[in-house]
């Protein structure tokens, strides 16, 4: 079986990014960039079915700017066997990505997507729903846990209730939450190795693809942050402070 | 897992760290000997996250390294155009000491640059890795392999151990790294540079080093306050006569304003706070008006190597060298130490290029090179200066320094450095208790929110790097002597007494630790031991750090 996961090169998650001083977006300039994390369980996954002989082969494949060289070539030190990249410096929006990852469907043929429920960047959670509609396929969502035969997925959904198991006739999209797996760490090998594996370069501009812009970013601001907590030592001193200062009783 | 089941991988030569002088190194020895095998591993997460650095660069070696640099894209966008050193009198007052060039040829800084180092070596990282370098940032030398008395490269460490150090589910066994050479660049106190120091005795001849902390704000300030090369130093208050230290202040790139703080770890009050110093400075008004509409965007700590030419130890050994602030090659009246790091790692690399071809067991011809360079000539020049501080106090070690400076150090005389940072602390019921002012949040911060903007990643359930030898001597010596010197002098809040009261006990969060090696260094019976954590762990320095 054949597997193609999408990843995602964002800025890393330890990072605290700030906002850019006219409020028009992230500043990203010099920060540390990495897979996106829900995509590395995605990857960890594929991995695994691949060491039990489930899946036989896994494409991954990133969309963006020339860098996502390196995305590609974690996923491959993680194990993936070869890349496809998708040169663009546009901001792509979550329909565009799924028009171009269904184009790289219709290419490579894979029996699965296995791609992260969402980005850690702009959290849309919407990708992979996209791509279930425009190929028609069966989709698994927030999957935290998978068991897969060569003709069907089982899945378990992390939902608001609980978990919901349902089984999917394959081909699918399958995109996975954090819970599903611990991503490995790729070995020095194994990264020496993935430099090595083939990474096949496409422009978008040569794709026939439709991106136009649907939405607009009126701006970008810092969570507030919560004002301090103070400790008190009687219940007198609290009715004190809420008859006297915030004035409520 | 046993020694004989690691994976084992063999190179030419192995270099530990990438900073200006392991880059250096690696960049050098593929320009002499294209073919080697040149493997490079570095602890952070990626080259130049670890890099904590003023930095006001020479680029003498630059030049050397690569004459046509300024083609290659080497980020060196801010030339030093103005600069001023302040003497501050009190929290309010401060006068501005004249720099005449022929007087202190150390303080002119025409010609130099004002850089962000971790940039410029992930600069140097890519030119590396055009000329076929391999780097594998992420991967951290956790011990030596030494056999027959030879070092043949390093371990690295396990990955994903949980906190009792059992493999976990994502448990990555380490694997031994060969090599003919290896090249140690760790920067200031390596940890495994600490070990071959000891094993060889290679400070048989030199002093014990000395060193500094010093702690680092980038600042983004509005454009219209900002003026790119710019640069200020500062020393006197908030420090007394005997302790030695100061501020920097440079403008530089896109708005940003490098600013920090470095004091001597010889300092002898227990009670001080570098980062508590560090904070209090900037209220002063000489420093205040530059950051004023700014907001703070990174925090950072490292040692350095203050010794200078007295505490070089020796610089070959079986199989391998050390290089850059490893060897204590920093310049500390000029604050420089890249350019020298940079000039040793190349000057290594020169030796090595040789020896590969002579199969020697030790590179030995580094040690003369090094001798005959600029690097020896320059620190031997200025070697009187910083122990003079040590010595006569600040203010007439300044008039001392005048007169050395003059003479060029030609002086028939050496101060030397008696013993380490870690024997000059006072008792403190002894001392005198420092009080620091609240932070504001605007201008002055806490320790907590700081160290959030180093963007740390330890990965929690991993074995603590972090040790005491000997648990009980914290109480006896520590606390009951010192009253816990650590939790002033880390800049990132790692050691906390909790329960102080009825039982003190030290509590390490291992987590938040930078990597600026002053614990080690400065405790009083070097009882805590500093060692590399998983690879890849501690700070993210941003671009522009
Ligand atoms: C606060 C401060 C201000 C300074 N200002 C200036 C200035 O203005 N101008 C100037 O020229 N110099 C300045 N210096 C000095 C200069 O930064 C150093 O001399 C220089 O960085 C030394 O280079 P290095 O390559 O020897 O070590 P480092 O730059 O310290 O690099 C060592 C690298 O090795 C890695 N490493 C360490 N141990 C291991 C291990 N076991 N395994 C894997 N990787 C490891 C580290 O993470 C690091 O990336 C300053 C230093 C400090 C601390
Ligand atoms: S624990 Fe030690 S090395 Fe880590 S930040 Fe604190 S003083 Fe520096």
């Amino acid at each position: 079986m054949k597997v193609l996961v999408p990843v995602k090169r964002v800025v890393d998650s330890n990072i605290k990014p700030l906002v850019k001083s006219d409020n028009s977006g992230v500043e990203t300039d010099g920060l540390k960039m990495s897979m996106n994390p829900f995509d590395e369980t995605a990857v960890e996954e594929a991995v695994r079915l691949k060491e039990q002989n489930i899946v036989s082969e896994i494409v991954a494949v990133s969309i963006g700017e020339a860098k996502c060289q390196d995305t590609l070539r974690t996923a491959m030190a993680m194990g993936a066997y070869r890349s496809i990249l998708i040169t663009s410096d546009e901001l792509l929006e979550p329909l565009s990505i799924a028009k171009i990852l269904q184009k790289i469907v219709e290419k490579e043929q894979p029996n699965l997507v296995l791609m992260g429920k969402q980005a850690s960047d702009d959290d849309t959670n919407a990708t992979g729903q996209i791509l279930a509609g425009l190929l028609g396929w069966s989709q698994g969502t927030f999957v935290s846990k998978l068991e897969l035969t060569s003709d069907k997925a089982r899945v378990h959904r992390e939902i608001d209730e609980g978990v919901q198991i349902l089984d999917l006739t394959l081909p699918a999209v399958i995109t996975t939450d954090l819970r599903l797996n611990e991503p490995r760490f790729a070995s020095l090998p194994n990264i020496m190795k993935a430099r090595k594996k083939p990474i096949e370069t496409i422009a978008l501009s040569d794709m026939d693809i439709k991106t136009t812009t649907r939405l607009e970013m009126l701006s970008v601001k810092e969570a507030s942050t919560s004002r301090e907590g103070i400790i008190l030592n009687s219940v007198e001193e609290l009715v004190e402070k809420l008859q006297n200062e915030a004035k409520v009783i | 897992m046993s020694e004989s089941a690691r994976e084992k991988m063999e190179f030419d030569v192995l270099i530990v760290g990438g900073g200006p002088s392991g880059l250096s190194a690696a960049i050098r020895l593929k320009q002499l000997a294209p073919s080697a095998q040149i493997c490079l591993i570095e602890k952070a997460s990626e080259i130049g996250a670890h890099i904590v650095s003023g930095a006001v660069l020479e680029p003498t070696a630059l030049k050397e390294l690569f004459s046509d640099w300024n083609s290659r894209g080497a980020p060196l966008e801010t030339p030093v155009k103005k600069e001023r050193i302040m003497y501050l009198l009190n929290d309010r007052k401060s006068i501005q000491i004249p720099i005449i060039d022929w007087m202190m040829p150390n303080m002119v800084n025409e010609g130099n640059y004002i850089i962000s180092l971790g940039d410029f070596c992930r600069w140097l990282a890519s030119e590396a890795e055009a000329l076929g370098v391999e780097i594998y940032p992420g991967f951290a030398g956790s011990d030596l392999i030494i056999e027959d008395n030879q070092v043949m490269g390093v371990l690295i460490g396990d990955m994903g151990l949980d906190k009792d150090g059992k493999p976990g589910s994502n448990f990555t066994p380490g694997m031994e790294l060969r090599a003919k050479y290896t090249i140690f660049s760790e920067g200031c106190r390596g940890s495994l540079s600490k070990k071959l120091i000891s094993h060889y005795n290679l400070r048989k001849k030199s002093d014990p080093q000395t060193y500094g902390i010093g702690i680092k704000e980038l600042w983004e300030i509005p454009s219209d306050l900002h003026f790119p090369g710019y640069m200020q130093h500062s020393f006197g208050w908030p420090l007394d006569d005997n302790t030695y230290g100061g501020s920097w202040l440079y403008h530089f790139g896109k708005n940003l304003v490098s600013f920090g703080f470095v004091l001597g770890l010889d300092y002898a009050n227990p009670w001080l706070s570098p980062f508590g110093e560090t904070q209090r400075v900037k209220m002063h008004p000489a420093l205040k008006k530059h950051f004023k509409g700014g907001r703070r965007i990174a925090y950072g700590a490292r040692a350095l190597s203050e010794g200078g030419f007295q505490s070089i130890p020796k610089l070959s050994f079986p199989g391998g060298v050390l290089v850059g602030d490893a060897a204590g090659f920093l310049n500390m009246p000029k604050i420089k130490g890249t350019h020298t790091a940079m000039k040793s790692g190349m000057v290594a690399a020169e030796a090595i290029a040789e020896a590969l071809n002579s199969a020697q067991i030790e590179p030995v011809n580094y040690q003369k090179r090094m001798q005959q360079s600029w690097v020896w000539e320059e620190l031997y020049s200025v070697r009187n200066i910083r122990p003079s501080f040590a010595k006569f106090g600040a203010k007439l070690a300044t008039v001392y320094t005048g007169i050395d400076s003059m003479l060029r150090g030609k002086v028939p005389w050496t101060f030397h450095h008696r013993q380490g940072d870690n024997t000059k602390l006072d008792p403190a019921d002894m001392s005198q208790p420092v009080c620091y002012p609240k932070p504001d949040n605007k201008l002055t911060f806490d320790r907590e929110s700081s160290v959030y903007l180093a963007n740390i990643d330890h990965r929690d359930d991993q074995p603590i790097h972090l040790k005491l030898k000997n648990e009980a001597i914290w109480k006896t010596v520590n606390w009951d002597v010192f009253k816990s010197p650590e939790s002033r002098y880390c800049p990132a809040a790692v050691y906390e007494v909790v329960n102080a009261d009825v039982e003190p006990t030290l509590q390490i969060n291992s987590q938040n630790c930078v990597h600026c090696k002053t614990c080690d260094i400065k405790d009083p019976t070097q009882n805590i031991n500093w060692e590399t954590p998983e690879g890849g762990s501690g700070p993210n320095y941003p671009g522009g750090m």
